[in-house]
């Protein structure tokens, strides 16, 4: 009976883990491989101001509309500040940051973090948009209409017109229309300015763009300026630059039209600055952001909607259920005896800071110094809890001369070491004094080189990428661990060592 | 690699068992977790028996507290030798027999000297837990250190050798005789170098010995047989055995017994996850006889009906004495498992 409930709990637990694995792989294309990587773009835009001493609001524009690149992950960081993010139509999504009262140089900050659509962000799906052609008067009229009429004859669409009123606003001769349109010594932002007014009058809706050049590690980044016109049925780019067209450069689309990016009322000196960069990151992010309404709200419920840091701490997390079924299987079928039940694990952990060879030296290190503190410490004949106390701080002593002397031979992995379990360090030298003592070193060595082993082979496991991929991607796979673990739970079989201690019986 | 599945199918022919079987299948559903306490402390085990009627070595004292040990060689000064232990100790750990003094020092039974200071810390230890299961504070036990019958004498060095028999749900299935040896430290454990020699459920007489992996015929000390040897009271002592079960409700157990002098047999402890080593001491499977008691469970209603069935179901059937040869084992193989009828 106990087993039929056994072995259908595990059975349902192992079926549904596998069922949603294979459901989050073959149907929602999440990666197998972490070799799958690509850019992520990280963002950072600092506003400082002073404030005047009163309510002070400050407003910026945030990323919308951003075409092939999506935004993944976005951030306020405003000590006291209240945000709220309103879109202003044709222009973007607005954030304002406003507080009761400050004073003095004040700083807010806003992060993104952004990858490479799979998907585009349909502009598309924005309603056809109202032309409003500019109201030019006089001189600026008649050389607007020289201009369109001129372009209008020699394009034969929407883009081809668009795209000579720009070129002929870049090249613009002296003494020229277009360069009487744009006036002295016009910098990119007039031209753009000037050619989404001419492209208007031509009776196109037409706007300037305004966004960012992403570039791996930008302290200042300046906004640069294209246009957009609406033509067949959706927005279309059109650049300045020809050479922002090309690859390497991702424009990143901030906000539309000519109003500034930031302003402020009850303070004064705004200033901001862009700083970019580029890391890589899974290709699991771009998948996940990118999947239809339900999919996307089962994405949003997993792991991936958490913030970058517990993510982080989730990937450490979600490989010790495997490095304990790795223990439980060691112990439990192996048969290796190790001190205390989960210790080896708690050891695998430190090692993936330290590596491997470092981290057994340390280990050994640690566990031998402690040792030898602890067989002076019994001729002392203290009591339990302040003998382990002493060799806690022993510990603690012997952690710290480790990572002086290891830092000053410039060995750089010794500066981890501090990262070792040292109550469970502790009590692990604790109980193997007892056992050299009651049993002899023979089994206190045993029992120690066992733990490393299984430590060992626990860190191996854990600390394989793919591993950590798995879990992080298909935490579901956890049931079906917890399933085998269940099924070990009731193993009545022979364990290996065993076969070795009763070889006299099979003779 | 085919080794191991062919000595792994051997093992299972013979009914061999292994700890993985012995927690699933024995302990765990056969104890029930609130009788623990009763054979984990050893102070609830003498009370337990003492109610029940069942002799065990007299209590000189329990020392409870930290303020208690002061008084400890106050307390000693009356008794020449006894013996310390934690009430919650395992495998032996923690436990000084002391035979006898030498001026002010006690003597112990490894033959080292103790003098109060190192006596009191010992027993300060044992206070806080070095020894006791999972670490939690403990008492200590001072007791009758147990002037074991001389029958032992020729093959015992040192130490107190006891009889291990395993009872299931009140039916004695398999027994050892544990003799200490220069390597145990005098301590009756298999663990730690003892002698475990097999025993004949029928007769109470040693069969084959093994001491750590190896068959033996003699102590390694003392150089005289181990095997043959006839077991002083063996009818009170499967009886006791027998009787176990229904002393603490445990369903699988072993019993440690040992054979005092002057008082005859005395419960030392109870143990509700006893070893293994015993099977391959008796050079037979737990399993099987494990099986034989289960069925035939609901036939055995008194202590006596399951005396009567483990002596004639689970007899030696080779020659009793020596490391069984080849031929002989051939025999036991052919021969029917019931003997006797």
């Amino acid at each position: 009976m106990k087993r039929v409930h056994l072995y259908l709990l595990a059975g349902i637990l192992a079926a549904i883990g596998i069922g949603v694995f294979f459901h989050k792989f073959f149907v929602l294309g999440f990666p197998l491989k972490p070799e799958e990587r690509t850019d992520v773009w990280r963002v950072e835009v600092q506003l400082q101001f002073e404030a005047a001493g009163g309510p002070v609001k400050a407003s910026l524009f945030v990323p919308y509309r951003t075409g092939d690149l999506a935004i993944v992950d976005q951030s306020f960081v405003s000590p006291g500040y209240g945000i709220v993010t309103e879109p202003q139509p044709g222009h973007g999504m607005r954030a304002a940051y406003s507080i009761r009262e400050a004073r003095g140089t004040q700083a807010v900050y806003y992060r993104a973090v952004i990858q490479p659509a799979r998907v585009r962000d349909e502009v598309s799906r924005a309603p056809t948009p109202v032309l409003q052609p500019p109201e030019l008067e006089g001189a600026q009229r008649i050389a607007a209409e020289g201009v369109v009429g001129a372009a209008r004859q020699r394009s034969s669409d929407a883009a081809t017109l668009a795209s000579l009123i720009v070129k002929w606003l870049k090249e613009a001769p002296r003494g020229g229309e277009a360069a009487f349109l744009l006036g002295p010594q016009p910098t990119p932002r007039r031209i753009a300015m000037v050619a989404a007014q001419l492209i208007q009058f031509a009776a196109i809706p037409a706007r300037v763009v305004n966004g960012i050049a992403l570039a791996p590690e930008r302290r200042d980044a300046q906004f640069t300026h294209w246009l957009e016109f609406y033509a067949d049925g959706r927005w279309q780019e059109l650049y300045i630059n020809e050479s922002h067209r090309a690859p390497p450069h991702q424009l990143l689309a901030w906000w539309r039209g000519s109003v500034p990016f930031a302003e402020i009322t009850g303070g004064s000196e705004l200033h901001y600055t862009i700083a970019t960069s580029r890391s890589y990151e899974l290709a699991t992010r771009t998948a996940l952001s990118q999947q239809r309404a339900l999919e996307r709200k089962l994405v949003e419920f997993s792991l991936f909607g958490l913030p970058l840091q517990s993510q982080a701490l989730f990937r450490t997390l979600l490989v010790i259920p495997v490095g304990i079924l790795l223990l439980v299987v060691l112990r439990n079928i192996v048969g290796l005896k190790t001190f205390g039940t989960f210790m080896p694990v708690l050891i695998a952990l430190a090692f993936r800071q330290t590596g491997l060879a470092w981290g057994i030296l340390f280990f050994c290190t640690v566990v031998g110094l402690g040792l030898a503190a602890r067989f002076y410490l019994e001729q002392l004949k203290l009591l339990l809890v302040p003998r382990l106390a002493a060799v806690v701080i022993v510990v603690i002593l012997i952690i710290a001369m480790l990572t002086v002397l290891s830092f000053k031979l410039g060995l750089e992995r010794g500066l981890s070491i501090g990262l070792f379990p040292i109550v469970i360090m502790t009590m692990t030298i604790e109980r193997m004094t007892v056992v050299w003592e009651e049993r002899g070193a023979r089994e206190a060595l045993e029992q120690g080189l066992g733990s490393l082993v299984v430590g060992t082979l626990c860190y191996l496991v854990m600390n394989l990428r793919i591993v950590e991929h798995l879990f992080f991607v298909f935490p579901e796979l956890l049931l079906a661990v917890l399933a085998v673990t269940l099924l070990i739970g009731r193993y009545s079989g022979y364990r290996l060592t065993e076969l070795y201690r009763f070889r006299v019986l099979a003779r | 690699m085919m080794n191991w599945f062919r000595t792994s199918a051997l093992l299972r022919a013979k009914g061999v068992m292994g700890i993985n079987r012995r927690n699933a299948e024995y302990t765990l559903p056969h104890n029930p977790r609130n009788c623990y306490p009763l054979v984990d402390d050893k102070i609830l085990t003498k009370q337990l028996a003492a109610k029940a009627g069942v002799a065990v070595p007299e209590l000189y004292g329990v020392i409870e507290i930290q303020q208690q040990v002061r008084a400890l060689p106050q307390l000693l000064a009356k008794f020449r030798d006894f013996v310390v232990k934690p009430a919650r100790g395992s495998q032996g750990d923690g436990i000084i027999v002391v035979t006898g003094r030498s001026r002010t020092l006690y003597r112990a039974a490894d033959g080292s000297l103790l003098d109060d200071h190192e006596m009191c810390f010992h027993v300060s230890n044992i206070l806080s837990g070095v020894y006791s299961l999972g670490g939690q504070t403990d008492k200590a036990l001072i007791e009758y250190r147990v002037n074991f019958d001389p029958v032992f004498e020729a093959i015992t060095y040192r130490g107190v050798p006891d009889v291990r028999i395993i009872v299931f749900r009140g039916v004695p299935v398999m027994a050892m005789v544990r003799l200490p040896t220069r390597l145990s430290g005098g301590k009756a454990n298999l663990h730690q170098g003892a002698i475990g020699t097999g025993v004949d459920m029928a007769t109470g007489r040693t069969l084959t010995a093994v001491w750590r992996t190896e068959i033996v015929s003699e102590h390694p000390d003392t150089g005289n047989p181990v095997s043959g040897v006839q077991i002083p009271h063996w009818d009170t002592l499967i009886e006791l055995a027998a009787r176990s079960y229904e002393l603490t409700g445990l369903g699988y157990q072993g019993i440690d017994i040992v054979l005092d002098r002057d008082k005859g047999p005395l419960i030392l402890e109870l143990n509700a996850r006893p070893g293994l080593a015993i099977q391959i001491a008796n050079q037979a499977g737990l399993g099987t006889r494990l099986e034989i008691a289960e069925r035939e469970l609901p036939r055995l209603r008194t202590v006596a009906d399951r005396v009567a069935f483990a002596r004639e179901r689970f007899a030696h059937a080779g020659p009793s004495t020596g490391p069984a040869s080849d031929e002989a084992r051939a025999v036991v193989q052919q021969a029917p498992i019931v003997l006797g009828e």
